[in-house]
């Protein structure tokens, strides 16, 4: 199985965010670099709308993640709901 | 008054196919042939437009609003640099010359980026990827005058900033390596420009560029780069994804597509990794404090994450590229060999250059067991003695130039690397060289292209390279003063050791001023 990932800058934006895909991905590995913080996880990895909007108590639309984004690798899917990012194989 | 909209609004995917794919027609005045004529000359056939995916379904109301609030972002933090003189929190000023580098270097690509992706927009005859590439387009230009403008700042102290990212491109003998990378891919069609910048450039190797950089940059407390650097790869995720949709719609549309885009993977992948040896030897000798070696970003960022790549793309019939074998044996040594060869020609360099201190070289000698001590670490004992001495090395005589990555023959055979290695092809009764086996394997598929390259160092010697009136002949005439009065480097300011420069002097006294009363 490959392995996709997810980096952002290090902030107050985005601290509720990594926070949501660590909680909704179990399998999921922080790794935080200067400045930068990136999630590692094996196949799949899964950004749930509602979890940030639990967190920041304020209504979420997935396109934010683009402001503070700095690296993915991965097939992406995104909807309202979910963005997610996979290698199929 | 307060009305409230019950309505809902149209989701992400019905509002995406609203505002691009729903405004696109076919031409009827004139054939869509003649409309898009680029469109089928590369031999790439495609069926159905329509077939192609967009990720990130980003429309332009949500495009200017992101991007509006990365700007705010990045014009605050660039703001609160200067006024705090933010320039005297970096390590040690030594770490500005990967910035220039970068600015000489990289600014002017985000500058052809821009070109290369407007173009490509015009001449797809598909409205999802003319969308994408419009945007891409846009933050393009966006990155080059960012850039440009946080830099700008370092320019009001340090040498070697005056010349801005446009002069020097076209010049200087080592910035015509990412030059002549763009050229070669703006000077193919639309399909291959996109399997070189958008997919080759921008997937498989724009996280060894950026990431490591801007890690450094924020490593080495320089807040200005870090910031354009993140605001700049915030588009980069859009960016990759456009590449790799565009290799997979290629690939789904025709079998027939399979060879060209395997052959495009192979040159633009070695390509690319040539021009990453700038990279390498930025983060293994010019960051003061060191995020990761070049070696190790290379096995994270190509090696595990373009494993990963490649096997998604196995199903297509895409294989690794043959270059990788030697990718594997150069990744010990590329760095090294890089600045070995600047410290030869700081004279001709617009950066300064040092000899790694006894710290540094431990530093490299256990991230690189199997190199560093055999090959390169005598190497800079010896250049020490000889500074020490007062006979510093400069290497006077100027290198042959590869005719297609146009790197000095600075780098070994993959199974020798104590032997340069080099490469010949005969074109119609011309000898060409070549710096490897993957730059040869390149000029010899279109030799009629890479015939045409400006070599500096051949435009050196045909006598092009000096300002305007100069007089060759003329008593006295000093050629290499001349060229670098033609790229305007300073002499004995912009370049040189870093030992004993003004930069040195200059932070070492600021600095002092900053954190004392005398
Ligand atoms: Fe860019
Ligand atoms: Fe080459």
């Amino acid at each position: 199985m490959s392995t996709v990932f997810i980096a952002f800058q290090t902030n107050e934006d985005t601290r509720p965010i990594v926070e949501s895909i660590l909680a909704d991905n179990p399998h999921a590995v922080l790794d935080e670099q200067p400045a930068m913080v990136k999630i590692n996880a094996e196949g799949q990895l899964v950004i749930k709308r509602e979890s940030i909007e639990e967190r920041i108590g304020r209504n979420f639309d997935l396109q934010e993640l683009q402001i503070n984004l700095i690296t993915l690798s991965g097939n992406i899917d995104e909807d309202d709901d979910q963005f997610t990012l996979a290698w199929k194989n | 008054m307060d009305m409230k909209a019950n309505k809902k609004k149209l989701g992400l995917k019905e509002k995406y196919a609203h505002m691009t794919r729903g405004l696109d027609w076919q031409t009827t005045y004139q054939p869509m042939d003649k409309v898009f004529p680029q469109a089928t000359f590369e031999g790439i056939k495609i069926h159905d437009w329509d077939k192609w995916e967009d990720p990130f379904r980003l429309t332009m109301d949500a495009y200017w609003k992101y991007q509006a609030e990365k700007e705010r972002k990045l014009y605050a933090v660039l703001d609160a640099f200067a006024q705090n003189n933010g320039h005297l929190g970096i390590t040690d000023a030594r770490y500005l010359n990967a910035v220039k580098l970068f600015l000489t270097g990289i600014s002017p690509l985000e500058y052809v980026a821009h070109r290369g992706f407007a173009a490509a927009g015009r001449n797809f005859p598909g409205v999802g990827p003319r969308v994408a590439c419009l945007m891409q387009s846009i933050d393009e230009i966006r990155h080059a005058q960012t850039q440009i403008h946080a830099l700008s700042n370092y320019n009001k102290f340090y040498e070697g900033f005056h010349a801005g990212a446009a002069h020097q491109i076209e010049r200087i003998w080592y910035l015509s390596v990412p030059k002549s990378f763009f050229d070669d891919a703006f000077s193919a069609g639309p399909f291959e420009w996109m399997i070189a910048i958008g997919f080759s450039f921008e997937y498989v190797l724009t996280n060894l560029l950026f990431v490591p950089f801007m890690s450094g940059a924020a490593y080495n407390g320089d807040m200005a780069t870090v910031t354009f650097g993140f605001s700049a790869q915030s588009d980069e995720a859009r960016h990759m994804t456009l590449g790799l949709e565009c290799i997979k719609f290629m690939l789904e549309q025709d079998p027939d597509n399979l060879p060209i885009v395997q052959k495009w993977i192979d040159k633009w992948a070695w390509r690319g990794i040539r021009v990453l040896t700038l990279v390498g030897m930025m983060m293994d000798y010019m960051l003061p404090k060191r995020v990761m070696s070049w070696k190790e970003a290379w096995e994270i960022y190509f090696e595990q994450n373009g494993g990963a790549l490649f096997n998604d793309l196995a199903k297509y019939g895409i294989k690794v590229p043959d270059c990788i074998t030697q990718c594997t044996v150069d990744k010990e040594h590329i760095s090294h060999q890089a600045w070995c060869t600047f410290y030869q020609y700081a004279h001709a360099s617009a950066f300064h250059t040092w000899l790694p201190n006894a710290e540094e070289m431990d530093w490299l000698s256990a991230k690189y067991p199997n190199t560093f001590d055999k090959y390169y670490r005598p190497r800079y004992e010896q250049w020490r003695e000889m500074a020490d001495k007062g006979e510093r090395f400069y290497n006077n005589t100027l290198p042959m130039l590869c005719q297609v990555c146009q790197i000095p023959m600075v780098f070994t055979e993959p199974d020798d690397p104590s032997k340069i290695c080099y490469r010949e092809s005969d074109y119609n009764g011309e000898k060409y060289h070549t710096c490897s086996d993957g730059c040869k394997h390149i000029f010899d598929d279109e030799p009629e292209k890479y015939i045409q390259a400006w070599l500096p160092v051949h435009q050196i010697y045909q006598g092009n390279c000096w300002p305007e009136g100069t007089d060759p002949t003329a008593e006295g005439f000093d050629p290499m003063a001349k060229v670098l009065e033609w790229y305007h480097i300073e002499n004995g300011k912009d370049n040189l050791d870093y030992e004993g420069s003004g930069d040195q002097a200059n932070f070492a006294a600021w600095r002092g001023a900053a954190t004392q009363n005398t």
